[in-house]
């Protein structure tokens, strides 16, 4: 007992004080927003979210509705080509088609030429991965350690540029449009660059560096599938050719899904079609080298003009529209609960 | 006590055939001897690693986690490339990041443990090492070793007592460290060896002792000292264990028996059990169960892929042949379950253990900081010893205290005294009502008295003023005070007094008597020094009429200097009331209601009376006595029988209160808590008289908390010592509470339930309070296999419930059985090593710190200083603490299902090809970076409602005990919102995109952009969903979210940038794409819309809840108007409470028997204060001389300094 009390000052001296800081933190006092739910703020925001969506819906599907659109399904048309393509042997022979479209109305503004592929796997994850980016930046490497197998090297051990299997199953049709204006056909001219994004087109592809293409690509070959080298692409603009020819780089961005529209030409406002497209008839001759009925896809040409939220996409307008709904809904059952 | 020496059978071998020790031979001062038997030396270890096996044992251990080796496992399965669906760094930098943060908290903890280790390690002590004393740090203490021990200091290690500085090898010490009993024990070394009291015999001494093997057993010890061809018997009361504190001994030896991990203090504190909360065992379940539908979403897509290899993938293989080896759609199949396993993974987030730690950690880090758990008297503040219980805090059903120490100060306080039938010690402010303590009047101001002891206060003058006035019966009551009692007085110096007294009771009485001038000064086995009035008088002590528990009262018979012999009497009430003389009918009437009075309010009363005897009678008595004493049968008997004649006719001279002082705060915590729906139970093991029936102090402290209350319907008291009594009893109360209820009519048919054989059911409609009280030996019967459910049906349907003297491994059993059958979350509190089991056994142990034991501390889970802490504890802590928990595992499970159900809809879209949605970084970082922080902050800093709202409305505190906040029901919601979210994070940005473009006409619909605007999405809506989450937006959580929200953009716009491309081309694929894709008005509108249907469904329908279905605590945090009402009263003062008899204390002295007698023999007495004594002693007592010539015949070099 004595011994207690005697020993008690002494510690207060040596030990420090093991008393807590009276620190807002320590005493979980700091100054907090404590959010309420009450029935003002809750309908208020309901309402304001309910009159957001309504109008970002209207005005959606009002642009949506502005936009003209044709769609051919040029599988199905060009059957005999079809037919053609689906024997391998058959690679090498050209196949030519062509269709004829009517336009009742005028297509204004800018006019975009798109190819649409349907049930193409595209986002396959062994697909999506069979690239080498290090060999589209033109940097020389080893495509064997790639993902790009078996579209990586010939048995003789020669590469394939590009390798992998995206850049061996590129897109290969050629589709040119013809206006039949007073019986005589007028070839609407067609833009094939500027149709890629900027990064793409300028950071993420880019060819090795040589005093010309093809002794850049000396030692490689062309993927299987490809008719011509890549530094033969586009033989006429040096800029378009090789890792950089814009279709290679389209082609190269693989779709979300297996149906899915790829930017082909833009329609050069010049001439007749300074405004766009005018009604009329016109005739999309096609090179038919695409096959697609073997893996029962389709192939689409599409002819598009654009507003701000894009293309025709009802999808989204329509979506915006049944949310608002479903808030007055929702609005009206804490109305009356309230 | 000398047999001759032959060699001993009981133990063969020293070591067992499998190494285990068998016997223990150790012989004094011989270091090379003792060596070749390896005994572990006085160096303890309890930390677990050291800097080289730190990093192998420490990934040892964590890969022995079942989800850890789950993670490694899934590592080795990313390296397969046939099936790698992700990078291996997906997973193995949140699998470092929480092999790494474990690591550090282990290190942490490991390096406290080293600290304190070296610090006992290198205390000091004397050892006796080729005959002088060394001072040697403890860890180098050996088996074998005799080392000095100095008053206060702590023993060694296990020690057999040689000799010490007192008479007889005497030598007291406190085991308060050991078995938590504060009261001093004696020890005595074996008479050969107690004189050994120099330096040198000691160093000559090469006894051997041989005895059992190191155990646990605290209070046995069996051994063999072989001595000079003799054998001497060896028992625990000749060891000194480590662990206790040498008190009023000047010095000891001791021979070094157990050393280091061989002493029963190291032996008895094993590794505390790993103790896991329900939310653990839940979360485990339900892990397991998403591991199933893992599996299940697994098999799913296997299939799917297998039938779209064989449909579609077949003829697509012009274009994307399969790969090597892979030669049939079924094996295509059964990679690609292998790689969804790998995807879909992130349902079972490897963050979830760790961040789990971490928010537990940070709610333990608030208990430590708790300013208002910190106790100043003490200075310590409150420690969460585990950091694994928090929430579980927030989930109490049981409580399961300790008495003595816990609810109770263990300090006994004259408070009330009724002589002559007058009451002292009621203090009345103005108002006539009782005054709480610390707001009383100036104390009695005692400085006429040099001798006062200045601890003690009394507030009532009226009693001094009678002491002052003379009167008769007072000064007759204050000397009964001061002579009948077995306390021993210490004088350091002249007027410093010092009582130790076997039980605080006697110790408060004998300090009263003395503050109020009749100031016990000094004894010796004949004669009692009393200072009365200044006046020094010594009266001769003619006999102790010893206390024990049958005869509940103790008396001495006294010689006053002017020859009259006197016998003085105090025991309990019901005892001595009725031996009074009848002339005192009157009186006792008066004296009777004080008496009830006091019971009333709790106090410890005991009466007191006195005797003239007549010389010729005293002689006659005398005589017979020691012919009683010194017959050889029946000594027992034949000395309570004449004890009973004498203690007879005696004239009442009043009684007196003591107070059991109460922690601060006890009943109003014990208010709170039980209208928290927390159930409390008394278990205390109340040492004081054992063999008695003694529930009568354990009522009174129920009553005193406010456990027990008038307005209660009854309280049964079970006492049966057989088993069919105590089932009776049990039978009784369960029927009574039965009658009771259907006696209140509230319209049901009771007989109808008790048809349907279930009897709980019937017990919870129990109407009326109700306690229970059970004394240890019902206990042990109702603790029995076949009536312990009976037992526990009646207890759990009382109110309160008490038992008492209880064995602490009752008090495990009394928590066991309630774990056992009521599912229910169990918290023990208690102080003493007694309360240790208890501890151990409940969900939750607190220990009281703070005190001088601290084995209990070191036994908890949570320790803090005062009992009333508990209520902010569990009802702010626990609560909040739960609380979080809660909602941070909601949220938890939430995201993972809202981030990786995507995977399994694009699945469908993909030719099940295990083609991720995201890129792989932000699979990485999602749950690490981009989420982590904000639910983080969530489940440490988040409130509901103010700290004090908690304490005003203990109701709050229900849904934890009711686990509503996180059960399966609530799982299974999270999991509903995390797919639904999932669902539109998918099929909005799908329909969006099917056949989207950009605003110039460019693509827009690759894999990419999807994959971030699905990500954004995501990530801005688990954002605003752990916004509406969080109830309480401090600065941290502000900072979190945000920055979280920042972080990822931050974090895209770099690994979408130029740079990182140009270093790492075919690591960094997504180029350009943030500025691309996030510079589309579709895109964001995208985001919009989905952010918008995820969560306005939410938002309703908590809204809905809060208006249709409140929960209290949403009332107590919406409604203002809530402030306004008045708080609950929880001081519901009790005055006067009209006690009925058997609340009364049969007081019982809390001291053991035989003192009386160790006293008259004078064993105990020292020559120092029989020295002192000497000068108010009458000259020429022979037995000074006696003791005197003794003493120096021993000639002990301190001893005789003193002399």
């Amino acid at each position: 007992m004595k011994n207690k009390k005697s020993s008690a000052p002494q510690e207060a001296e040596t030990r420090p004080s093991r008393c807590p800081d009276n620190s807002a933190f320590k005493q979980q006092k700091l100054p907090a927003w404590k959010p309420q739910l009450t029935a003002a703020s809750v309908l208020s925001t309901f309402f304001l979210t309910g009159a957001f969506c309504l109008s970002v819906g209207v005005s959606l599907i009002v642009a949506a509705k502005s936009v003209r659109e044709i769609q051919v399904d040029y599988s199905d048309k060009c059957s005999h080509c079809s037919k053609l393509r689906e024997n391998s042997s058959n690679w090498n022979s050209e196949c030519l088609c062509s269709i004829n479209i009517t336009l009742a109305e005028d297509m204004l503004g800018d006019v975009f030429m798109y190819y649409g592929l349907q049930n193409f796997y595209q986002n396959h994850r062994r697909y999506a991965l069979s690239r080498s980016d290090e060999q589209l930046l033109g940097r020389n490497v080893d495509v064997q350690n790639s993902y790009c197998a078996p579209f990586a090297t010939y048995q003789n051990g020669t590469p394939m540029a590009p390798c992998g299997a995206i850049a061996n199953s590129m897109f290969n049709d050629t589709i040119d449009l013809f206006y039949n204006f007073n019986s005589s056909v007028i070839q609407v001219p067609l833009l094939k660059t500027g149709n890629s994004w900027w990064t793409d087109k300028n950071v993420k592809f880019r060819n090795p560096e040589s005093h010309n293409l093809s002794a850049a690509f000396a030692g490689t070959a062309r993927p299987p599938y490809w008719h011509k080298a890549v530094y033969l692409l586009d033989e006429e603009d040096e800029k378009n050719n090789g890792y950089i020819n814009d279709d290679f780089i389209i082609w190269m961005r693989v779709s979300a899904f297996a149906t899915f529209r790829n930017l082909y030409r833009r329609i050069s406002r010049k001439g007749q079609f300074t405004d766009g497209l005018p009604a009329g008839n016109y005739t999309f001759h096609i090179s038919y080298n695409f096959p697609v009925s073997k893996f029962k896809g389709k192939k689409y040409v599409i002819l598009s003009t654009m507003v701000w939220s894009g293309g025709s996409n009802p999808f989204l307008g329509i979506a915006y529209l049944g949310a608002s709904q479903w808030i007055v809904q929702l609005v009206f059952i804490l109305r009356s609960q309230w | 006590m000398t047999v001759p020496r032959e060699m001993p059978e009981k133990w063969p071998r020293v070591r067992g055939p499998g190494g285990a020790e068998e016997e223990r031979r150790v012989r004094a001062n011989a270091r090379e001897y003792n060596e070749k038997f390896q005994y572990a030396s006085n160096c303890i270890k309890t930390s677990k690693y050291n800097i080289v096996t730190f990093l192998p044992v420490n990934l040892f251990e964590q890969f022995q986690e079942v989800a850890n080796t789950y993670f490694l496992f899934l590592l080795i399965l990313q390296l397969i490339p046939q099936i790698s669906s992700l990078s291996w760094f997906t997973t193995i930098v949140p699998l470092v990041l929480v092999l790494t943060i474990t690591a550090v908290k282990d290190a942490t903890d490991d390096y406290f443990r080293h600290k304190s280790d070296n610090q006992v390690n290198n205390r000091q002590s004397q050892v006796l090492i080729g005959g002088v004393l060394r001072q040697e740090q403890w860890m180098n203490v050996r088996v074998g070793d005799i080392i000095k021990l100095e008053n206060n200091q702590f023993v060694a290690a296990d020690l057999l007592l040689l000799c010490s500085s007192e008479p007889h090898g005497l030598c007291y010490v406190e085991t308060a460290e050991l078995d938590g009993e504060t009261n001093m024990k004696v020890r005595q070394a074996t008479p050969v060896t107690s004189e050994l009291a120099d330096i040198s015999t000691l160093a000559r001494f090469d006894g051997e002792v041989i005895c059992e093997p190191p155990n646990n057993k605290l209070d046995k010890f069996g051994g063999t000292l072989y001595w000079k061809e003799n054998k001497f018997p060896l028992s625990n009361q000749n060891m000194l264990l480590r662990g206790c504190v040498l008190r009023n001994t000047e010095w000891c030896f001791g021979l070094v028996v157990f050393a280091g991990p061989d002493t029963k203090l190291m032996q008895n504190s094993g590794r505390t059990k790993f103790k896991r909360t329900s939310i653990d065992r839940l979360m485990n379940t339900l892990v397991l169960w998403i591991f199933g539908f893992l599996v299940c979403m697994g098999v799913i897509l296997a299939i799917g892929n297998a039938i779209w290899e064989h449909e579609v993938g077949v003829c697509f293989q012009i274009y994307l042949p399969w790969d090597e080896g892979v030669h049939s759609a079924v094996f295509s199949g059964f990679l690609s379950f292998w790689s969804y396993i790998i995807i879909l993974n992130t349902v079972v987030p490897i963050s979830l253990y760790v961040s789990v730690e971490v928010i537990r950690l940070g709610h333990s880090y608030f208990i430590n900081w708790d300013k208002k758990m910190y106790c100043a008297k003490r200075r310590t503040p409150a420690e969460a010893r585990t950091t694994t219980l928090n929430e579980e805090l927030g989930q109490v059903e049981y409580i399961f205290s300790d008495k003595t120490g816990t609810l109770t100060q263990n300090i006994m306080v004259f408070s009330k005294c009724s002589v002559n039938g007058h009451s002292y010690g009621d203090v009345q402010d103005v108002l006539g009502h009782n005054v709480e303590l610390g707001e009383r009047p100036e104390p009695v101001d005692f400085s006429f008295n040099p001798l006062a002891d200045p601890g003690f206060q009394f507030w009532d003058p009226s009693l001094l003023e009678a002491v002052q006035l003379g009167d008769p019966h007072v000064h007759e009551f204050f000397r009964l005070l001061s002579l009948c009692h077995t306390v021993m007085s210490e004088e350091k110096s002249e007027g410093e007094l010092y009582y130790k007294a076997q039980s605080p009771d006697e110790g408060a009485l004998v300090t009263a008597a003395r503050n109020f001038g009749f100031v016990f000064r000094s004894r010796t086995p004949k004669t009692i020094t009393v200072h009365e009035l200044g006046r020094a008088i010594t009266y001769q002590l003619l006999a102790i009429l010893d206390f024990n528990n049958i005869r509940k009262r103790m008396s001495v018979i006294v010689r006053s200097p002017e020859g009259k012999i006197r016998l003085y009497c105090k025991g309990a009430d019901t005892i001595l009331l009725e031996r009074l003389h009848p002339s005192n009918q009157d009186l006792t009437n008066v004296t009777t209601d004080h008496l009830n009075e006091y019971a009333g309010e709790g106090l410890r009363t005991l009466v007191l009376a006195c005797k003239d005897l007549e010389e010729s009678y005293y002689e006659d008595w005398a005589e017979r006595l020691r012919r009683a004493s010194g017959a050889p049968e029946a000594r027992e008997d034949r000395l309570a029988r004449l004890y009973d004649e004498v203690e007879r006719d005696m004239t009442l001279l009043g009684a007196t209160a003591i107070e059991d002082k109460l922690q601060q705060g006890v009943p109003e915590t014990i208010a709170i808590l039980t209208l928290a729906n927390i159930k409390i139970w008394v278990l205390t093991g109340d040492k004081q008289a054992p063999g008695s029936p003694c529930a009568e102090t354990a009522v009174n402290i129920g009553y005193s908390c406010k456990m027990l209350t008038d307005d209660m319907t009854e309280v049964f008291v079970v006492t049966g010592h057989t088993v069919l009594e105590v089932r009776e009893e049990l039978r009784k109360a369960r029927e009574k509470m039965m009658d009771g209820s259907r006696s209140m009519g509230n319209g049901f048919s009771y007989q109808e339930k008790l048809s349907s054989s279930k009897l709980t059911s019937v017990l919870e409609a129990i109407a009326g309070e109700y306690a229970l009280v059970i004394n240890g030996h019902s206990l042990a019967h109702a603790l029995e296999a076949d009536m312990e459910v009976e037992f526990l049906e009646t207890a759990c349907a009382c109110k309160a419930v008490i038992c008492c003297r209880v064995t602490p491994l009752q008090k495990a059993q009394v928590v066991e059985l309630v774990k056992k059958y009521k599912k229910a979350v169990t918290l023990a509190i208690g102080d003493g090593a007694n309360d240790v089991s208890m501890i151990k056994t409940a969900h939750i142990g607190v220990g009281i710190s703070g005190q001088e034991g601290i084995q209990a501390v070191l036994a908890s889970d949570y320790s803090f200083s005062q009992f009333k802490f508990l209520q902010r504890l569990l009802l702010v802590h626990g609560r909040w603490s739960y609380l979080r928990m809660c909602k941070f595992l909601c949220y938890f499970f939430y995201k993972n299902f809202a981030f990786t159900m995507v995977h399994f809809w694009f699945g469908f879209f993909c030719g099940f090809s295990a083609q991720t949605v995201y890129d792989q970084y932000f699979i990485t970082l999602y749950n690490i970076v981009y989420t982590s922080l904000p639910v983080l902050a969530m489940g440490v800093f988040d409130q509901d409602v103010p700290e004090q709202r908690s304490m005003e409305y203990p109701k709050l505190y229900e849904p934890g005990q009711l686990n509503l906040l996180f059960n399966k029901r609530e799982f299974f919601i999270c999991i509903a919102q995390g797919i639904y979210t999932s669902v539109l994070m998918f099929f909005i940005p799908y329909g969006v995109f099917a056949d989207a473009t950009r605003d110039d006409g460019a693509q827009l619909a690759d894999y990419q952009s999807f994959a971030v605007t699905v990500a954004t999405s995501l990530v801005i809506v688990v954002s605003v969903q752990i916004g509406l989450d969080t109830g309480f937006w401090t600065a941290i959580n502000h900072f979190f979210i945000w920055g979280s929200l920042a972080a990822y953009f931050a974090i895209l716009f770099a690994m979408h940038s130029d740079g990182l491309f140009q270093m790492f081309p075919n690591q960094f694929r997504f180029v350009g794409n943030a500025q691309n894709t996030l510079a589309q008005p579709t895109v964001w509108l995208t985001i919009a819309l989905t952010t918008v249907v995820c969560i306005m469904p939410v938002v309703a329908f908590r809204f809905l809840k809060l208006d249709l279905k409140p929960e209290l605590s949403d009332t107590v945090r919406y409604t203002q108007l809530v402030r306004k009402k008045q708080k609950p009263q929880h001081r519901c003062a009790r005055r006067g409470g009209c006690g009925g008899g058997s609340r009364r204390s049969g007081y019982a002295f809390s001291h053991q028997e035989g003192f009386g007698e160790l006293i008259m023999s004078g064993k105990n007495m020292r020559l120092s204060s029989l020295a002192l004594s000497g000068f108010t002693a009458r000259p020429g007592a022979a037995w000074i001389e006696t003791l005197r010539r003794k003493k120096g015949g021993e000639s002990s070099p301190d001893t005789a300094a003193k002399g």
